[in-house]
């Protein structure tokens, strides 16, 4: 019984270990781009790249190269594209930091986010 | 690739014993051609070579064309006019003219005036006069559909979604591209499917009935989104009626699939092909040889014969 207690312990700290590491990591990948502006791609019914972080004031700008439209849609709306036919673009710039979900109103299993930072 | 495929099958849809299972998959992909019978309570599929058609005639009479996309003018299909107007031409020589039509949605690819004002124009030169509309996700681009309803659904209640009879068959269709939710399918909505419920709550079980809608009521291929995220309760709603013929577009392909007493029918578009589900990297236009394309597009023949549970599908192709 005591033995089992012991590794109990020893599998929570372990995991707990585990957590911290992947959480760092995350940290250290998500490590924002650093320049005035960032080119986001639609194509093949899909955000490219689907997650990334820029920082406050950086000019994001989605080209759809899909041969049917898109949107870029943010889930609360913070912005909202109107439809993109092919190499059409929708530029947003954020103000706030965040974590914006967006995805495609027309497909809507087309999700990505943009992570904005300070 | 020729249309011949000589698959036949039988299910059960009347709860006789034919088909216990109640579950059977009749898939015919685009440019195969299929035809489906339905002779008491048994529904049969041959190919389109067969020359079965003869058992088709009944009562009733109509054609479903879909995903017309006027206004795409990219490599897959550079004349999507040409395509909608031997849809129509093939409509034209059926030999008896199908009472009216239905167009399941995507009529504009952009939902623009000109593009609405196009169809409308070519589908004057059809044989049957009526059409009954639903929206694509195309159609009600920018502004919730409010130029659709004015143009199509003048009688239609929310979003567009209305209900009708035509000798003894009751007709359903459906709105499922609209408040569409980040990460989901094809939607209804609660409002729509509480009308649904009150609409056929007052047919006896023995009236078949036609539910049309743009995208599929079946989930065919969620990865691409190719469902609808609340069919499953609007079909509840249709359990206990003898014969329920479910008509989609949106995949630009025909399939097809039987469930219980509920036969599923995607029809092909009429612009341009889409890869069979998860065949590409995407569910984009599938570019196929010019000589080809018109195998890969299609109408969509129903008849309807009374007494017999008989609703008879019949894909051919615009070649």
């Amino acid at each position: 019984m005591r033995t089992k207690r012991w590794m109990l312990w020893v599998t929570a700290g372990l995991v707990l270990a585990a957590l911290g590491y992947i959480a760092a990591r995350r940290i250290a990948t998500a490590r924002p781009v650093e320049a005035s502006n960032v080119e986001l791609k639609i194509d093949n019914f899909s955000f490219a790249p689907a997650s990334l972080t820029v920082r406050v004031g950086t000019q994001i700008t989605w080209t759809n190269r899909d041969d049917i439209p898109h949107t870029v849609v943010e889930q609360e709306k913070v912005f909202k594209s109107h439809v993109l036919d092919t190499d059409e673009k929708f530029t947003f710039t954020p103000t706030k930091p965040g974590i914006y979900k967006y995805y495609c109103s027309i497909h809507p299993k087309m999700t990505a986010e943009v992570s904005v930072v300070q | 690739m020729k249309a011949n495929n000589h698959d036949e099958l039988l299910t059960d849809h009347n709860h006789d014993g034919v088909d216990r299972r109640g579950f059977l998959k009749c898939m015919a992909w685009a440019g195969t051609g299929a035809l489906c019978v339905m002779q008491g309570g048994v529904l049969k599929s041959f190919g389109l070579g067969d020359a079965a058609h003869k058992h088709a005639s009944g009562e009733l009479s109509f054609v479903q064309i879909s995903d017309s996309h006027m206004g795409f003018n990219k490599p897959a299909n550079t004349d999507v006019v040409a395509t909608l107007q031997a849809a129509v031409a093939k409509i034209n020589a059926l030999g008896a003219a199908p009472e009216f039509m239905l167009h399941t949605g995507d009529i504009t690819h952009l939902s623009k005036p000109a593009e609405f004002d196009q169809v409308q124009q070519i589908l004057q030169s059809a044989r049957p006069k009526e059409v009954f509309f639903v929206p694509g996700e195309h159609d009600v681009l920018e502004d919730d559909g409010q130029q659709y309803r004015e143009r199509f659904g003048k009688n239609t209640k929310g979003a567009g979604w209305y209900s009708f009879d035509k000798k003894g068959v009751h007709f359903v269709g459906l709105v499922n591209v609209m408040n569409l939710k980040a990460g989901g399918m094809g939607s209804l909505g609660a409002e729509q499917l509480k009308w649904l419920q009150d609409d056929v709550a007052h047919l006896s079980k023995s009236t078949p009935v036609v539910v049309f809608a743009h995208m599929p009521l079946w989930n065919i291929y969620p990865e691409w989104g190719w469902g609808t995220d609340d069919s499953a309760q609007a079909l509840s709603y249709l359990k206990r009626f003898g014969s329920v013929t479910v008509l989609n577009g949106h995949i630009h392909q025909t399939m097809q699939k039987v469930e219980g007493n509920v036969t599923f029918h995607t029809a092909a578009s009429t612009a341009f092909p889409q890869p069979k589900p998860g065949a590409a990297a995407s569910a984009g236009p599938m570019k196929v040889p010019a000589e080809q394309l018109r195998s890969l597009l299609g109408v969509t023949d129903v008849n309807y014969m009374r007494g017999k549970h008989a609703l008879a599908v019949i894909d051919s192709t615009l070649e």
